[in-house]
């Protein structure tokens, strides 16, 4: 319990001008420190409002969420939460450094430098060690993507919560940011929450794959890959990686 | 010389011809159309009158712009803050814009007295709503992923809006106060038509009913020289303030 991040029975009921939306419908999942869980789905499968439960941003209706321990709130007052969005949401009047400084001025902040993670090494780890000064709209969507991912990480948090952040990239700056994103997950040992509706993106990035069905949003399948920890972008064109790709997709498509 | 200077430069000099031509060739009186180099000798010999009275416009006019776009820039904090009281006022204030303040001036002054005080409150008046307007679209219109994020490093509402707020705010406030600029401006004339002895306004009125039109014309360039000027100097500022990309205006 304590050492890993358990959801039980969540859900989440929305109400609206047409009624009551059930977004999620009684998840239940658990994986361990440490872990990378893909959580995959089509469009209206609650998978942004699991990660928003997750991170604090919406309460659960039923249910809880353990994240080593501790409640998402505590999680979150403790500074142990790192949120990357679709949109990199970066502050278009500061730098790519001043970006990856926001976690350290706000909420209590300038103590988690102990942690020691400079904004300089972050935006080392993501390969934007001369785009100090840049401002986000000098830079490039990847390279927004990956300002926003330093700044995720420069509070050294435990659990690394991403809302298909390679969703409006191109294939290929997408294929990139994939393999650093694990060569980042391995390197950081941080917990990892993936939110994306791509099959391709789930089976490469996941240690596990949790895979969603809409209306209402609930859990159809956890899947384990058979595949090994250590993945080039070359795994894609393996027998195993496509047939059990092809497995994840007969799950989105088959609903029962 | 680049061309987008030569340009309006040279419309510019063809439309002072073509004014000249007329006034020339149709003999137009001089107290009705002056011809622009008649305006030019006016506002060489009456330089000094001039300029004695574009200083209290100019006074009156800046006034009424820091006071105008204060108010409004605290309000639209408060109304961000405070949602009941944007419900209760900000409606309001979008009726009471729509009275024309031209037309409420006299009661300014009647209520105000003689001195420099209506003009400001008339210029603060008319900055006011502009800004106050795109004020409060500045402060709430964040991007809510950032706004969202914020959240998740639990930031506190003060700090929520001198990180977020207040600079997501900066394009509009200075599309806003462009506009308030020229339109101070126009507020302190026209609290100096009624009544007043010195300022444009009042050398305007003079001038008219002296039948003095090529003092009358070099007032007006006087006005809407210092006009461009003030507009001028909150886009030299805007320059250095907004430095990232506008995403507005």
């Amino acid at each position: 319990m304590t050492d890993s991040v358990s959801v039980a029975n969540v859900s989440v009921r929305f109400d609206s001008d047409r009624g009551t939306v059930n977004a999620l419908q009684n998840v239940s999942f658990e994986i361990p420190r440490g872990g990378f869980l893909a959580i995959l789905g089509p469009s209206g499968c609650g998978k942004s409002t699991l990660l928003r439960v997750a991170a604090d941003l919406v309460a659960p209706t039923e249910g809880s969420v353990s994240i080593f321990g501790a409640s998402p709130a505590e999680v979150r007052r403790r500074r142990d939460l790192g949120f990357v969005f679709q949109d990199a949401a970066l502050l278009p009047w500061r730098t790519a450094r001043e970006n990856v400084e926001l976690p350290l001025e706000v909420g209590n902040g300038a103590r988690l430098a102990e942690r020691g993670r400079s904004p300089e090494a972050m935006l080392a780890l993501v390969g934007l060690a001369d785009w100090h000064d840049s401002f986000p709209h000098e830079l490039s969507g990847g390279m927004r993507q990956r300002v926003s991912i330093a700044r995720a990480l420069v509070t050294a948090p435990k659990i690394l919560l991403m809302d298909e952040p390679f969703g409006a990239l191109d294939e290929i700056t997408r294929d990139r940011l994939n393999e650093e994103l694990l060569r980042i997950w391995r390197d950081t040992q941080t917990t990892v929450l993936f939110v994306t509706h791509s099959v391709q993106e789930a089976l490469y990035l996941g240690q596990q794959v949790l895979v969603l069905a809409p209306h209402p949003g609930r859990v159809r399948e956890m899947v384990e890959p058979d595949l090994q920890k250590e993945r080039g972008l070359e795994i894609r064109d393996t027998e195993g990686f496509v047939r059990q790709a092809a497995h994840l997709r007969a799950l989105l498509e088959h609903v029962p | 010389m680049k061309r987008e200077h030569v340009l309006p430069a040279a419309t510019l000099g063809s439309l002072l011809a073509i004014w000249s031509f007329v006034v020339y060739v149709f003999e137009v009186p001089e107290y009705i159309v002056p011809s622009p180099l008649h305006v030019a000798r006016t506002f060489i010999r009456d330089f000094d009158t001039i300029m004695r009275n574009v200083v209290p416009t100019a006074i009156e006019s800046f006034l009424g712009f820091f006071v105008g776009n204060l108010a409004s820039i605290v309000i639209a904090t408060i109304f961000v803050h405070q949602k009941t009281v944007e419900q209760a006022f900000f409606p309001l204030a979008i009726i009471i814009r729509s009275i024309p303040i031209v037309a409420v001036a006299p009661i300014l002054v009647l209520m105000l007295g003689n001195d420099m005080t209506p003009k400001v409150v008339i210029a603060a008046l008319i900055c006011f709503f502009p800004t106050l307007v795109n004020m409060v679209k500045g402060l709430s219109l964040v991007n809510p992923q950032a706004l969202e994020l914020m959240k998740v490093l639990s930031a506190s509402k003060t700090e929520i809006f001198f990180k977020l707020r207040l600079y997501n705010s900066l394009p509009y406030l200075f599309a806003a106060l462009k506009i308030a600029a020229s339109a101070s401006v126009i507020g302190a004339i026209v609290g100096e038509w009624i009544g007043s002895t010195e300022g444009i306004g009042a050398l305007i009125i003079q001038a008219t009913y002296n039948f003095d039109t090529g003092l009358l014309y070099a007032a007006i360039t006087a006005a809407a020289m210092f006009s461009v000027l003030f507009t001028a100097l909150i886009s030299f500022i805007e320059r250095r303030v907004v430095k990232w990309s506008p995403e507005i205006g």
